[in-house]
């Protein structure tokens, strides 16, 4: 049996990350120790907390206080600005630690595959929520807020955040944690309505109910819904829709029955309506649409009728995809890494003692709490394999020489009490205008706090 | 009067781990974890012990009585869950 601390690395320190860390870390009766080093390829930690939970959600980012008090647990280490696949490589990281746990989540979009989708003014909504969040990959980002009309494709939590985002009023934005250069472009906004497009049935809406009904609740805003295009009674019987789905058709409903307020903004829902081709010259000028109809197998088809959309920003939000990491297995076409029980493709192909949890091992679905239990499997297969001895114990480093070996690869290297003076520094900011904080979306802003002596940070 | 989990609610499930008398679901083992948008409170075998409020990461849990006003919805949620389970298409 071991006889020093088993040593574990966790890649990303966002929700599944964290919990994975807080599951090993809470372990109260192993006959070792645990140490936990959670590495982060940004300074900063929390992953989607930070940069993904729409930032009218405040409440929503408390669980970063439960990350917080799993930092501050005996054996947790964090080392930020480190990125597995640039400063070192799996094999490397899996002889430094006893076991690795990949956390990565799902940093990649799915396109739609239609014409036009690469003229300027087509995103997908990963950017511009990650804009709008101050993730430093995005702050140069620009996107044409001067048209009156903004169409979202995709019909998942995501598509309501960016319409809800787009549809705010400045004063309730004013007070929220978002970025600051995206408080000003939305300030000057013209966008007066938002078309969200469902390719299915409402009744295949991949949004949650909580997200939906928040819709109804905007100031100022008309939802449109065309009762012409949800589902008639007898498509709910035959595909007998569970509560959950039923509540979400009862609020639809409800708004296609609403006269509409004439309020200055509005949102319109649109269903079996499938993005067919963006057109315009340089810039997106207008969107074609294709009218779906439901199929007695519960997919839809379309019906051959067309209608176009003018508008000069389109955002799709059809899904996050995985991305692969060089020197382990990856299954393209689900964005996964193959795993059983969290531990990765068989010995022949990844490192021994590497698994994997969260997006990258079950695919972008779930909210942040479904990745606790994803990551108590995940530890729980772990430790298995910790008890029977299946794990490569020998060459692992201590805390101390793999703490030099990042530094080594890495002299910016983020540590936890970096991490703090950017959160002190940040709230602060927040503080002297009645915002929560202001985030500092550069990455040498960001340095400059986190390591003092940073070169890149002093340029 | 019984507790209620609002919209905050991130399914963390820390609260299912401490309810004493376990009215709340659906818990990481149940088949309907997976695709939770929350978890709910049984208002019929709630003991209002409060246990569950203090675990909570993200305050999503009140009293019924003092539900924020726009969560007031949320105490009927609560119970439809509870009402619907056993039925045919149940969630």
């Amino acid at each position: 049996m071991l006889e020093r601390p088993l040593r574990v690395a966790v890649v990303g320190a966002g929700p599944s990350g964290m919990y994975a860390a807080g599951h090993l870390l809470n372990q109260p009766d192993l006959p070792f120790a645990i140490e936990v080093d959670v590495l982060e390829r940004l300074p900063t930690p929390w992953g989607l907390v930070r940069a993904g939970v729409a930032p009218d959600h405040p409440e929503k980012k408390q669980v970063a206080r439960l990350f917080e008090s799993t930092a501050a647990l005996p054996g947790f280490r964090f080392f930020g600005n480190v990125e597995v696949g640039r400063d070192l490589g799996p094999a490397e990281l899996s002889q430094w630690y006893d076991a690795v746990i990949y956390a990565v989540g799902a940093a990649g979009d799915r396109r739609a595959g239609i014409p036009g989708e690469d003229l300027a003014g087509s995103h997908s909504a990963t950017e511009f929520v990650s804009w709008y969040n101050g993730h430093p990959d995005f702050c140069e980002r620009r996107f044409d807020l001067s048209g009156e009309r903004a169409v979202v494709i995709g019909n998942g939590n995501v598509a309501l955040d960016v319409a809800r985002i787009l549809m705010l009023p400045q004063q309730q934005l004013c007070g929220t944690d978002i970025a600051a250069h995206a408080l000003e472009a939305l300030a000057a906004s013209r966008i007066r309505e938002v078309v969200i497009l469902g390719r299915r049935s409402a009744l295949h809406g991949a949004f949650n109910n909580p997200e939906l009904s928040e819709l109804g609740e905007l100031e100022g805003v008309d939802l449109i819904v065309d009762p012409s295009e949800l589902p008639d009674e007898a498509q709910i019987a035959a595909l007998q829709p569970d509560w959950i789905v039923q509540r979400k058709i009862e609020t639809l409903r409800e708004w296609s029955q609403r006269r509409p307020a004439g309020h200055p903004r509005r949102i319109l829902l649109h269903f079996l309506a499938a993005p067919l081709a963006l057109s315009g010259s340089a810039q997106v000028r207008s969107l074609r649409v294709g009218r779906n109809r439901p199929t007695a197998g519960g997919d839809v088809e379309p019906t051959g009728e067309t209608f176009s959309i003018d508008t000069g920003l389109v955002l799709r939000a059809i899904g996050y995809h995985g991305r692969a990491i060089a020197g382990l297995p990856f299954d393209p076409a689900r964005g996964v890494i193959p795993n059983r029980d969290g531990r990765i493709g068989d010995a022949r192909d990844a490192p021994a003692g590497a698994y994997v949890t969260g997006w990258i091992k079950r695919g972008p679905s779930g909210i942040i709490g479904t990745n606790k239990k994803c990551s108590q499997d995940t530890v729980r297969a772990l430790l298995d394999d910790a008890m029977a001895e299946r794990l490569p114990f020998t060459g692992t480093l201590s805390a101390v020489a793999v703490a030099a070996a990042f530094k080594a690869r890495n002299p910016d290297l983020v540590r936890y009490t970096g991490w703090q003076a950017i959160d002190r520094q940040e709230r602060l900011l927040g503080a002297s205008v009645g915002r929560p904080r202001v985030k500092m979306p550069r990455i040498e802003e960001l340095l400059g706090i986190a390591v003092p002596a940073s070169a890149t940070g002093a340029r | 009067m019984p507790y209620v989990i609002a919209s905050p609610c991130i399914a963390d499930y820390s609260c299912v781990e401490v309810c004493p008398v376990n009215c709340i679901s659906p818990g990481p083992e149940e088949p309907g974890f997976g695709r939770a948008e929350q978890m709910y409170i049984d208002p019929t075998r709630c003991i209002d012990c409060a246990a569950c409020v203090e675990v909570c990461p993200v305050n999503a849990i009140f009293d019924r009585n003092r539900l924020p006003e726009r969560w007031q919805r949320y105490a009927q949620i609560n119970a439809e869950y509870f009402q619907q389970r056993g039925k045919p298409g149940h969630a």
